[in-house]
């Protein structure tokens, strides 16, 4: 069912978040806020190379010490063939997987997990680990993606021959997979185009910054069984991934959702969980495993680095009329870049007729690449709204009018397949063009850049339990971890159906033994097809509550009404009856009532952004000041306004950070020379202005109350938006991120020397 | 070596523990003494999720050592709320949505109460270089400025 959006009582409203209060007091227990009596400490021993053969590794005076319980390599692990398991949005390669938690004959990169203890203290396991002696090997490495598709170039895995070629190569390479998409015929295309540009672009690999490292407590009991608390983004994605890798059933591993210290796609895999698992049953005691900060940035799931060309055809009145585009992502030390994802998205603003899109997924000696909001898109975003800026310098047009000309509208057939419905590309468009902010005056050194973005958002699958008590109020049971606030969207989604105040309304995220699969949260994706889970399951329940009431009043079900929270005969002079009336009489009318929806949501609305950037350059240190950010985005529907625009807002800033400050900087070893948030440069709070927002909110038809996902897209257009701003300012085009003091300072020295 | 003995004042109640002269007092609280409301992000002093009040002093509890905090008074997140009355800064963080995972919460509503403790009329930009030591990754900061403006404004006695 449907819902007229301009008459909601509570959806659209900002009430306070149900797990809030625990989350300001300290109250809220995360991934390390967990202990069990007995437990040990458990630690991981990491390669100090970027490559390397591992000869031996002997834990004989390892195991020998006092206190020490369990010790584990890579030969402990089981073999696994390799095998793809859908996590939701992305799909993980079990035996690469296996490989990354515990290196076996190789290590891969600098942090690469080669073996792990667990100690009575956390002091006797980081001696237990210093008295494991690994002989190595040490191989010549490659951290550069160009550099590593380069056919001389140091090979990780021998088995890898690179698919999606027409002809598979018989020796092998780096390069993991070609592919390819395409709309009309490119070369035709160019033929018709006034002005071509062609660039290359490069960015850096840089991590989600969550401020929660990974951390896990597992207990595995005599009779096969483990218990598991972790914070993740997906509790069912731990629980089948561990039970992949220590050849469990998943039903034998029952994973407590703790509550999630950020993750921006960052916590949708394993690292730790399975060798706690693995130790406690060696040990036959409880293992805490907690990463340190620098294990975070050297071990887990950076989005990766990338070199992109672009290459685009317009006419003198601004059609494009060709684009023509290849990207290149290292995805770190196993297969499995975003590259895809940036191959479908970068180009999918506009309605083009002629384009073509390369990806190259390829392999280094880093650490593997794991999601990061939009996975890929801003990388593709970055490359192609740079190119699209200086066209629209090249035409004398204005940015957002010659993105207007161009853009992807109803009835546009996507790159990667779908003709779009309904979607706000053009009304954010115009919404940013009438923004006080793009008509503002900018003085010296100061300038402003625009650009645009595009995520597709998912569906996938979701359950939900809405239980009815004995004095009218109601738990809403779902399986979705809550990183930004979703438990209010739902509390508001199932008052809004029930027609009861928010407040009568809880919210608990079950763990895997207390509610059926459902997929992480990820893709943008819980608002939308958790949302649409927890409105059906309120639904069944008002069914069942016009059933009771109709029983009650002696009339049939279809002359009753469910109406501001009240059972409402259209016959008959009944009197009506609330939701506490019938819960309260619910024991003796058929039992407690209880609503269900188990559903594989589709037709998540995408979502379109732009982005305004202004910025000034400091000529003489190159220190490049954000005066002020504007981000527009088509967000469906707004259930909690508040935390939208906080979406709207952290992404922005995350991408910000991307564009001026962030990197994996690696030194001539291979080895990362920057593993903390000192050298790790996020942006602070003196670092940025208030980040305004507008929404706009074009209603998404496949979902009751109209959602879309918000959460990745306001990660896409920043990077652009920046450099953009910068070329405004300056007259630089920076094609390389991030764009330090540094960079900027040599490049506007190279400018004024070049003009002198 | 020995454990060394510490007797100290916890959020106005007397505490003592044994710690190992290379723990911190952010390991004290939340691995001996069960206060888990300060959180971990780095260990290096960087992300302010371990912000605490020592001896009326703003500091990271990743850089204290247990067995400095002898004699000392430590104030921490869980005594910021007084019995079921949250402080301003933390009902305006609420209303105001100024968090979403609710990690780094804890460090901010240490720092944010320090700031108005001293300074109950910051300016914008003396509130964002106060808290230039609180990352957080999720709000882009934005609303947990306005919350602690708001914040100020009710310490003030001001109607908003």
């Amino acid at each position: 069912m449907t819902y007229d959006l301009d008459n909601l009582k509570i959806v659209g409203t900002r009430p306070i978040r149900p797990d809030g209060v625990d989350k300001v007091t300290g109250r809220a227990n995360f991934g390390a806020d967990f202990k069990m009596p007995g437990q040990l400490i458990g630690k991981v021993l990491r390669s100090p190379h970027a490559h390397a053969r591992i000869i031996s590794i002997d834990t004989s005076k390892a195991k020998a010490l006092t206190g020490v319980k369990a010790v584990i390599v890579g030969e402990d692990m089981i073999d696994i063939a390799h095998e793809l398991s859908q996590t939701g949005e992305t799909a993980i390669d079990v035996h690469d997987l296996s490989l990354n938690v515990l290196a076996r004959g190789k290590v891969l990169y600098d942090g690469h997990a080669l073996a792990a203890v667990a100690a009575t203290t956390a002091k006797i396991a980081d001696e237990a680990l210093a008295l494991i002696d690994v002989q190595y090997e040490v191989l010549p490495h490659v951290i550069d993606v160009d550099e590593a598709m380069k056919p001389d170039a140091p090979v990780l895995h021998d088995d890898m021959f690179t698919k999606g070629l027409d002809e598979t190569p018989t020796t092998p390479s780096n390069i993991a997979s070609r592919m390819e998409m395409g709309l009309g015929d490119v070369e035709e295309g160019f033929k018709h185009a006034d002005i071509i540009i062609e660039r290359s672009y490069k960015t850096k690999a840089v991590h989600q910054g969550y401020i929660e490292p990974h951390a896990v407590v597992a207990n595995f009991a005599e009779d096969g069984t483990a218990f598991v608390w972790c914070s993740s983004q997906g509790h069912f994605t731990v629980r089948d991934l561990c039970a992949k890798l220590l050849g469990m059933d998943s039903s034998a591993i029952r994973v407590i959702p703790a509550e999630i210290g950020g993750g921006f796609g960052g916590k949708t895999t394993v690292y730790i969980e399975p060798l706690a698992i693995a130790m406690s049953k060696l040990a036959g005691r409880p293992v805490k495993m907690t990463m340190t900060r620098a294990e975070v940035f050297r071990a887990t799931g950076p989005t990766p680095a990338t070199s992109m060309d672009v290459k685009i055809g317009v006419t003198n009145d601004g059609k494009i009329v060709a684009a023509d585009c290849e990207f290149r992502f290292h995805a770190g030390a196993f297969a499995g870049s975003p590259v895809g994802a940036a191959c479908m998205a970068g180009l999918t603003p506009y309605a083009l007729e002629n384009a073509r899109v390369v990806g190259y997924d390829v392999v280094s000696n880093t650490c593997k690449s794991g999601a990061y909001r939009a996975p890929g898109a801003p990388n593709g975003a970055f490359a192609v709204e740079s190119a699209m800026d200086e066209l629209a310098q090249m035409l004398k047009m204005d940015p957002i009018e010659f993105r207007h000309i161009n853009a992807a509208e109803e009835g546009t057939k996507a790159i990667y397949g779908p003709t779009f419905k309904q979607i706000g590309c053009k009304d954010v468009l115009v919404a940013t063009r009438e923004h006080p902010h793009y008509k503002s005056n900018l003085g010296p050194n100061q300038g402003r850049g625009i650009a645009s973005g595009f995520w597709f958002n998912v569906g996938g699958q979701s359950n939900a339990a809405v239980n009815v008590h004995e004095d009218g109020t109601v738990t809403v049971v779902e399986g979705s971890p809550d990183i930004g606030g979703t438990r209010a969207a739902m509390a508001m989604m199932a008052a809004e159906v029930l027609g009861i105040e928010y407040e009568r309304v809880q919210v608990v995220v079950a763990d895997t033994a207390s509610i059926a699969h459902n997929d992480g949260t990820g893709g943008s994706r819980v608002t939308f097809a958790t949302g649409i889970a927890v409105t059906n399951a309120a639904e069944d329940v008002v069914l069942q509550l016009r059933t009771r009431a109709a029983a009650d009043m002696g009339i049939d079900v279809e002359d009753v009404v469910w109406q501001d929270g009240s059972a409402q005969a259209t016959k008959g002079d009944a009197k009506s009856m609330s939701l506490a009336d019938i819960a309260a009489k619910a024991a003796r009318t058929g039992g407690i009532i209880v609503g269900r929806s188990s559903i594989n949501a589709r037709g998540a609305g995408p979502s379109f952004a732009t982005h305004i950037c202004d910025v000034e350059v400091d000529p003489e240190t190159g220190y490049i000041e954000i005066l002020r950010y504007t981000t527009v985005q088509d967000v469906g529907k707004a259930i909690h306004p508040s935390y939208v625009e906080g979406q709207m807002q952290g992404g922005a800033v995350q991408g910000i950070g991307w564009a001026l400050n962030e990197e994996y900087f690696y030194n001539e070893d291979g080895l990362l020379e920057n593993p903390g948030f000192l050298d790790y440069r996020m942006p602070v709070a003196s670092d940025l202005p208030m980040i305004d927002t507008v929404l706009v909110e074009v209603a998404n038809p496949n979902h009751p109350f109209g959602v879309r996902g918000v959460g990745e897209a306001p990660l896409v257009p920043p990077l652009a938006a920046v450099v953009n701003a910068i070329y405004d300012a300056t007259g630089v085009r920076m094609t390389e991120l991030p764009v330090t003091p540094i960079k900027m300072l040599a490049a506007l020295d190279a400018y004024k020397e070049a003009a002198e | 070596m020995a454990k060394i003995h510490v007797t100290t004042t916890i959020n106005g109640d007397p505490a003592e523990f044994l710690c190992e002269p290379h723990e911190t007092l952010l390991d004290i609280l939340r691995d001996e003494l069960q206060l888990t409301g300060s959180k971990e992000g780095c260990a290096s002093g960087d992300c302010g999720a371990c912000s605490v009040m020592l001896d009326g002093r703003l500091v990271c509890s990743c850089l204290v050592l247990g067995a400095e905090v002898q004699g000392s008074e430590v104030e921490t997140v869980e005594n910021i709320a007084q019995g079921d009355k949250l402080h301003p800064v933390q009902q305006r963080i609420l209303e105001h949505g100024a968090l979403q995972c609710g990690y780094c919460t804890p460090g901010i509503v240490v720092a944010a109460k320090a700031l108005l403790d001293r300074n109950n009329d910051p300016s914008e930009t003396e509130i964002r270089y106060w808290l230039a030591g609180n990352l957080c990754r999720c709000t882009g900061y934005d609303k947990i400025i306005g919350a602690v403006m708001d914040a100020a404004a009710d310490m003030r006695g001001e109607a908003s």
